[in-house]
């Protein structure tokens, strides 16, 4: 690790937990519906909005209604991706007139994209269209992230009320995120990132002329010539904006981020980074002013950031070590970055690849800046690990932060039992329901990581998509139903995922790991909501000091760590073994 | 479920409309009015006005006279940008270790010490238009020779295509591969 960059990591640190004050405090005001600048210019629109759809804002939904508003909203979502996969043949804005999407690829991709997940089973500028792109994909980047942060809103309630049937109105929290948070902010960061390079066009895709003519060989041996090399454009800086600030994460072009006209300069890196934790940390912030105390917000936060500096670290590190068996240069100096550069690109070298590849999966974002595939084992499992971890260090928009107070209310649980104090958090009593559905909550994602794996490994269909051989094969399949199991989307992109098997699986999976979240969730919020407040007594335990962080971090932690290390050490760890002793590989 | 279907509907048109229409719009506008060029490809321009190429994609270089740039893995042919793609091979794969090494034998023809290590591994995008410093430097010997060009000379004109860190802090010190060679070419005439 050298001085650089450890500079940049702190840079990016500080510049972020600076921002998490003002934009939490901002977020805060909008969802408790204080004035806040945009939604009082806007109020009239947004009235408008309503009365339009014919939807009754001022109803106070049980968590019933809630949740079956939530689950229409988003089928119809879904219905439209696929729909507009389906036809784009047909549709206007097709200027490389692609065909349209096969079935089980359109299934995913729709699910993919209304689940947060953004998994991509496609290579965008050779399958989307313009249209499909803009109205199904953007749409989908912006609705699924507010259909996450609304049920947040909505868990935070079921602490604030007392004696209450309602936990809030799904439409009014749904159209509050994107309206007044989602929209201003990527409207600013898709402007900054046109200006470093990022494209923004609807001209089809542009012919130029190459200083060397390239021959390669045919795949029927025939030596073939091409003078002339084909720019892939379209409207993407509008795209990139809503899917790293809503943790979306699916590229408009097949690589992500890694392409320079998606990711043209380190400050364009910086800023989609930064993108990428920045909604997730604030709502910290938020989540705190809204229960009345801002350090159970700060425990929070705390507890997700000592985590995620301290598996950056590791990342870097395993990265920077580069790879023993190569034979290059991989010693780092002002000259170049060094390390294992396969995969990566030159103006992010090390430091930005392996900083992204942590918080992109810390956060359920999934965009790459650079192939996890060819990372270390090591720089591998970190990713891998993180997704296991139940997306909850910073995580998703809203679905972050539901699942670590998920995560809280087991440790008051845990603590309670073993110390004996009675299980409450933020003066509600934690008591068998919430218990159970916690456990569903916490219980899902591995069922569906592990189960998923386990039958794609014994299934030849699951099998013959692998590409790499040995235990970094296996990698493969458990990286992408962890992904999938988690609603994160980046890939070990070397499984060719894009069959029917994979499509339909995941397609599942990604379904299973969002609404069984989301749904036990919205339910905690309606019993929370019903109950009365405990006044802090003698046998209460404090949630806003160091202590109870240490306790928050050892329950993530245990669970993630128990669950997943048998299965890691089959794929990962062995490959670490094998690339540091030199073993020859088994096919 | 009825009840919940017209405003779902409905809310969802309005929103696409604006997520979806006006949105996107807006922020095209917007770039074409302040960043025309860069919203649509940083393109360059010969003489002949005619488009050689992008400043931020990389293209393929085999000739002695010309610096060479990352190997990229795009199909069928490398820096495809209709088409971006890395090689995803493992760092324990046989390929990746054999594919590596040939680069390494075709570079270390020129006789010279370790290969620095981005120019015989893939890029993530395939298109990487940069190569380190380092890479640059040792190929200086071998375009000097095929240019009959002064080496110092040479060099100043890899200093001068150089890229810094960006605020002093970001990214990596990097050379434009495609811009180089352009240059290099214009000396030449």
């Amino acid at each position: 690790m050298n001085s650089q960059n450890f500079l940049q990591i702190v840079f990016y640190l500080a510049v972020l937990l600076a921002l998490v004050k003002p934009l939490g405090n901002y977020m805060a005001r909008i969802y408790q519906d204080q004035p806040a600048g945009l939604n009082r210019w806007l109020a009239g629109f947004e009235q408008r909005l309503y009365s339009w759809s014919g939807v009754n804002a001022k109803q106070d939904m049980r968590w019933t209604q809630y949740a079956l508003a939530l689950l229409v909203f988003n089928l119809l979502g879904l219905l439209a991706v696929y729909a507009l996969q389906r036809g784009q043949a047909v549709l206007p804005l097709n200027p490389q007139n692609l065909p349209a999407v096969s079935a089980d690829s359109a299934f995913n991709t729709a699910i993919s994209f209304t689940t947060n997940t953004n998994w991509q089973g496609y290579g965008g500028e050779t399958t989307m269209s313009y249209l499909t792109q803009m109205l199904g994909l953007t749409v989908q980047n912006f609705l699924s992230a507010a259909s996450g942060m609304a049920v947040l809103v909505a868990l935070v309630r079921g602490f604030i009320r007392r004696n209450s049937d309602g936990i809030g109105n799904f439409w009014v929290d749904m159209t509050r995120s994107t309206l007044y948070i989602l929209l201003p902010l990527s409207l600013m960061l898709a402007i900054f990132l046109v200006g470093q390079g990022v494209v923004q066009t609807f001209k089809p895709y542009q012919t130029v002329s190459l200083t060397e003519t390239v021959s390669y060989q045919q795949s029927n041996n025939q030596t073939a010539t091409e003078s002339q090399q084909t720019l892939a454009l379209g409207p993407a800086a509008s795209q990139i904006a809503i899917k790293q600030l809503g943790t979306n994460g699916g590229g408009f072009f097949n690589v992500n981020s890694s392409h320079p006209f998606e990711n043209p300069t380190p400050l364009s890196n910086f800023l989609e980074m930064l993108a990428i934790l920045l909604i997730p940390a604030s709502l910290c912030y938020s989540f705190g002013v809204m229960v009345g105390d801002t350090r159970q917000g700060w425990v929070i936060l705390a507890a997700m950031t000592l985590i995620f500096t301290v598996l950056v670290f590791v990342t870097v590190v395993a990265e920077q070590n580069g790879n023993p068996l190569l034979n290059a240069n991989q010693v780092a100096s002002e000259l170049q970055a060094g390390g294992n550069m396969e995969g990566k690109e030159t103006r992010f070298g090390i430091v930005n690849s392996a900083l992204w590849a942590v918080a992109t999966t810390a956060a359920s974002n999934g965009s790459v800046n650079a192939m996890h595939d060819s990372f270390t084992p090591l720089g591998g499992l970190v990713p891998m690990w993180l997704m296991q971890l139940g997306e909850v260090i910073f995580g998703g928009v809203g679905c972050g932060l539901y699942g670590m107070i998920v995560f809280a209310i087991v440790a008051v649980f845990i603590a309670g039992l073993m110390i004996g104090r009675t299980p409450e958090y933020l003066g509600k009593k934690i008591e068998a329901f919430e218990m159970k559905m916690a456990a569903v909550i916490i219980l899902v994602p591995p069922l569906m990581v592990l189960g998923g794996t386990a039958l794609a490994l014994m299934l030849d269909v699951g099998k013959a998509s692998v590409f790499n051989t040995g235990a970094h094969g296996f990698s493969e399949v458990l990286y992408a139903f962890s992904s999938a199991g988690n609603n994160n989307g980046s890939a070990f992109a070397g499984l060719s995922a894009n069959t029917p098997f994979y499509n339909v699986l995941l397609g599942i999976i990604m379904l299973f790991s969002r609404y069984w979240l989301m749904i036990p969730v919205l339910a905690i919020a309606g019993s929370l909501a019903s109950k009365k407040i405990v006044p802090v007594g003698a046998g209460t335990l404090p949630t806003h000091t160091p202590l109870f962080m240490v306790l928050l971090i050892i329950t993530v932690l245990m669970v993630g760590a128990l669950t997943f290390i048998p299965a890691l050490a089959l794929g990962p760890i062995v490959e670490h073994i094998q690339m540091t002793h030199h073993t020859q590989v088994m096919p | 479920m009825l009840n919940y279907l017209k405003p779902a509907a409905l809310l969802l048109v309005m929103l696409t409309v604006l997520t979806g229409v006006i949105y996107p719009l807006t922020v095209t506008a917007i770039a074409h009015l302040f960043f025309a060029d860069k919203a649509n490809g940083s393109l360059i321009y010969n003489a002949q006005e005619q488009a050689v190429g992008s400043a931020l994609i990389g293209q393929a270089f085999t000739q002695d006279k010309y610096f060479w740039g990352r190997p990229s893995v795009t199909a069928p042919y490398p820096y495809n940008a209709a088409a971006s793609s890395g090689s995803n091979l493992a760092p324990t794969n046989p390929a990746l270790i054999a594919a590596v090494s040939e680069r390494v034998k075709t570079l270390q023809a020129i006789g010279k010490t370790s290969v620095p290590v981005d120019l015989v591994t893939a890029s993530a995008s395939g298109l990487d238009p940069h190569i380190s410093l380092a890479a640059a430097d040792y190929q200086i010997g071998r375009v000097a020779e095929a240019r009959k060009m002064d080496e110092s000379k040479l060099r100043a004109l890899v200093n001068a295509h150089t890229e810094t860190r960006q605020w002093l802090i970001l990214g990596e010190p990097r050379v434009n591969v495609l811009q180089l060679n352009q240059a290099l070419d214009s000396v030449a005439h």
